[in-house]
């Protein structure tokens, strides 16, 4: 296992630093990338990792240090270079065109052109269709980017970043939305690059993933270099540790034994658009349920719809056991529904608000003093939130756009408690979250339950749904096929309703 | 290890001035800075009459017709729109307003003050026009007020014949040709209106929104903003700067002419544009506009008094929007 290199690494980051108005986000970081191997790269919310992978990249340049190919030094100035030097890079938010389509999106700046340059359309539809395939998901290349779901825009990311047949793969968190099924397959195509002498980094906050995948993995901490090691030579809990600095074991919190008997919500065979069919369920007070099942099973989609955010075409949703007819979100959130979407980028966060306007978006009538914003304590309470989510800010007054992906999760998230919900539905609440926010989250998410709060977590994690939920609905293509409580929430089950195949299990740990 | 506190701490004056001149960062003030340049260049060329009283009040009076529509614009295209019919509008609306003026018999300042009123009210019914064309109608902004900036000017030559509508009262002028202590009434209107429309923009939750509908209208619709809502009403605002600027117009002269305020939209999306509103939306400042719209008048003045053809004085507007707008791409980059 442990062969020496040969040779000059075929990527090496020498010495890079990076500052962004002085605030200094990587310090002297050295490390080489074998030839062929997988590495991973980890590190908490903000440590790092994007700029790292941006500066390999060409998007950011080092305020100091170099980036060496075969040995050599290279200046990459963009990404367009970058391509041209043979890294290609999925990024961690994502730069597709919501205007175009699926194949056009694929081929951008790649364009395949015809003997009479003209864009043979024919062939990069039927390339990116193969792509796409190839990652299990066979989606319609005609498609525009903003009719999919997040799971699918980031197949489409990863299989536009695959088109380019790149030496090196640069991955920054791919499996975020992704479900087991889904990374299964992406970690088989992985391998078979590997086996063709693809280089690839792999960024991911899911330690069994690191494990399974990767050869050898980098640790990152405030944008220091910790460590890197042979993945034989180190289990999760010292990744874990490595990362945060101190000891550190994921615990779900005790699953609450006692939720209230009353009903809160509950829908009756709702139906929209072409997705959902036939969904019903009920959430009781302080209780917290679980949704499950694969991408595209109508999880999302479901809560949109409870929400008003799509029309319901039939069925029946009761709140406090009054029927309602919301039209549009504000109708759901003076119901005290909330919803947290899977979608930071597209439906989230205001990328050039910052964290107080982020926050109080949706609360600001309660800021209000004559009608005017009271700033004052728009700041204190945000500050407020900053501290008990741990929000690495250098200050509160940056656009959104300049945080890590992590902690803008933590402000949308913010937000949501911000409106002080009697519902709150949690899209993905974890979503590109480090191991120990993520337990912060839950522990938070298991408080807000303990209040009264009724939550209901989507997760494309199965471990989420199981370590959190003391229920949960299975949905497949639009239906839901099964509810499982107490004994009955195991991986088997859960699978064998979300895939109607008996004894599929999720097993890349 | 997540140290995120903002810290306030034993931070010496001297720390804060190094602070402030370090943080300050020139494409976030380039306007400010494009202003003092100006200004500077113009005292230079139009030396000794630029700096006359005389002469900085003349060019604020000028300015201020089109300033305070830019006022509304700014509002417009923060949400994500654009209104082009400003122009038209202004015209239709002061003709209709002396018409209106005119079915009082006799002066009576009462007429006046109901007049100033109707001005106000018509010009705003004509921006909810637009903007229901563009919210309920879901019709390109562009489109729906290239349209309506058709229909505007057709009307107000239909109605005056394509000549002129006089006022029959003698007291009209003094709105729009008066002073109060020592400023033109019009460029009074300019700072009054510019101060309440700032603090609507920064410091209410309708203002949050219009910049969070014009950056991401999807996200504002997941966060229970009640998206058409919040564009419909830029356009009435807009509408109603609008019938501001016609009255000040039409009682200036104690008439309109049908081909009146002729590209006005022109000047008022040029002094946003300056100003530096992105054009994308989501983000704008009023006093950007304010600033913008007086370098215009600067410009112009510059090269009355410089003796250059007036002919060439729109090339340089020309010029400078496109600067403005270059200024703003690299901002970006
Ligand atoms: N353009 C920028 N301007 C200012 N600060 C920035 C900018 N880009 C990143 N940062 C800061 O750099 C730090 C590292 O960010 P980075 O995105 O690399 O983190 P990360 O390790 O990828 O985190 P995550 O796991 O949350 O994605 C963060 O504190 C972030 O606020
Ligand atoms: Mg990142």
């Amino acid at each position: 296992m442990k062969e020496t290199q040969s040779g000059p690494y075929v990527l090496e980051t020498q010495h890079i630093t990076k500052e962004f108005s002085g605030v200094r986000v990587l310090d002297d970081i050295t490390v080489g990338i074998r030839s062929g191997e997988i590495m991973g790269l980890i590190g908490e919310n903000g440590a790092g990792k994007s700029t790292l992978i941006k500066i390999i990249c060409g998007i950011y340049q080092p305020t100091s240090g170099s980036v060496s190919l075969e040995g050599t030094p290279v200046e990459i100035n963009d990404y367009i270079k970058a391509k041209r030097l043979g890294i290609a890079l999925v990024p961690q938010e994502f730069n597709l065109i919501n205007t175009l389509t699926v194949w056009e999106n694929m081929f951008l700046g790649n364009e395949i052109i015809t003997a009479t340059r003209l864009l043979n359309k024919k062939q990069m539809r039927s390339r990116a269709g193969k792509q796409l395939e190839e990652l299990g998901m066979p989606l319609d290349v005609n498609l525009k980017i903003s009719d999919l779901s997040v799971a699918e825009k980031q197949q489409v990311e990863i299989s536009k970043a695959l088109l380019l047949n790149a030496g090196i793969l640069i991955m920054d968190e791919p499996t975020t939305t992704l479900t087991g099924h889904e990374i299964r397959t992406l970690f088989t195509l992985m391998r078979r690059l590997k086996a063709q002498g693809v280089t690839i980094i792999f960024v991911s906050h899911k330690l069994g993933e690191i494990k399974t995948i990767c050869d050898r993995v980098t640790v990152l901490r405030d944008g220091k270099l910790i460590s890197i090691d042979e993945i034989a030579d180190i289990n999760e809990h010292d990744i874990a540790r490595k990362m945060i600095g101190r000891d550190f074991t994921q615990v779900f919190p005790k699953k609450k034994v006692r939720t209230g008997d009353d009903i809160i919500l509950s829908a009756e065979h709702l139906v929209s658009g072409r997705v959902l069919k036939d969904v019903s369920f009920d959430l009781r007070r302080g209780e917290i349920l679980g949704f499950a099942g694969l991408v595209g099973s109508g999880r999302t989609e479901t809560a949109e719809t409870i929400m008003g955010l799509r029309p319901l075409s039939a069925g029946r949703v009761t709140v406090n056991g009054k029927s309602v007819h919301i039209q549009n979100a504000r109708d759901a959130v003076d119901l005290g529904i909330g919803y947290l979407s899977e979608d930071r980028q597209g439906k989230g966060i205001v990328q050039d608000f910052d964290i107080p306007q982020n926050i109080t978006m949706i609360s600001l009538k309660r800021y209000l003093k004559n009608f005017l914003i009271d700033k004052g304590t728009e700041l204190e309470k945000s500050s407020e939130y900053v501290r008990k989510f741990n929000i690495v800010a250098a200050s509160m007054k940056m656009g959104l756009r300049f945080f890590s992906g992590g902690n803008q999760q933590k402000v949308y998230l913010a937000r949501w408690v911000d409106t002080n919900p009697s519902i709150l539905i949690l899209d993905e609440p974890t979503r590109g979250i480090d191991v120990n926010a993520k337990k912060e989250i839950y522990d938070f998410i298991h408080s807000l339950a303990e209040q009264g709060i009724s939550c209901i977590v989507i997760s494309s994690e199965m471990e989420e749904v199981m370590g959190l939920c003391s229920r949960i609905y299975v949905m497949k293509e639009g239906r839901v096929t099964g509810c499982l409580e107490g004994d009955r929430i195991t991986e088997e089950e859960i699978m064998f309703h979300a895939t109607g195949i008996q004894g599929e299990v999720f097993d890349e740990r | 290890m997540n140290d995120n506190t903002i810290t306030h701490d034993n931070r010496s004056l001297w720390s804060l001035i190094v602070r402030a001149v370090k943080g300050f960062r020139f494409s976030e003030h380039s306007t400010g800075m494009a202003f003092i340049i100006l200004f500077l260049l113009a005292i230079i060329v139009g030396w000794p009459n630029f700096l006359r009283i005389r002469n900085l009040v003349n060019i604020l009076r000028q300015i201020s017709y089109t300033g305070i529509i830019g006022l509304g614009m700014t509002m417009v295209i923060i949400s994500g729109g654009i209104d082009l019919s400003v122009g038209s509008m202004t015209a239709f609306v002061g003709g209709i307003t002396i018409f209106f003026l005119n079915l009082f018999p006799g002066d009576s300042h009462m007429a006046v003050l109901a007049a100033g009123l109707f001005a106000v009210l018509f010009g705003a019914f004509s921006g909810l026009f637009n903007g229901l064309l563009v919210t309920k109608g879901r019709i390109a902004p562009f489109i729906a007020t290239l349209g309506t900036m058709s229909i505007f000017r057709s009307l107000i030559q239909y109605f005056s014949g394509a000549g002129n509508i006089l006022s029959e009262n003698t007291f009209y002028p003094e709105v729009g040709a008066g002073s109060v202590l020592g400023l033109p009434v019009p460029v009074w209107m300019f700072f009054i209106i510019a101060a309440i429309l700032h603090i609507v923009l920064n410091n209410t939750r309708f203002g949050r929104y219009i910049c969070a509908v014009g950056a991401n209208e999807q996200v504002a619709r997941y966060s229970a903003v009640q998206v058409l809502k919040i564009r419909l009403i830029p356009y009435i605002i807009t509408g109603a700067t609008v019938g501001v600027t016609a009255l000040l117009w039409s009682s200036r002269l104690n008439s309109i002419n049908s081909s009146d305020c002729i590209y006005y939209e022109l000047d008022a999306i040029a002094a946003v544009v300056i100003g530096g509103t992105a054009m994308t939306g989501g983000k704008g400042t009023v006093i950007g506009t304010v600033l913008g719209a007086i370098m215009l008048g600067m410009i112009n003045n510059m090269l009355v008094l410089g003796g250059v053809s007036s002919y060439l004085q729109q090339a340089a507007k020309g010029l400078v929007i496109i600067a403005a707008v270059l200024l703003q791409y690299n901002k970006k980059n």
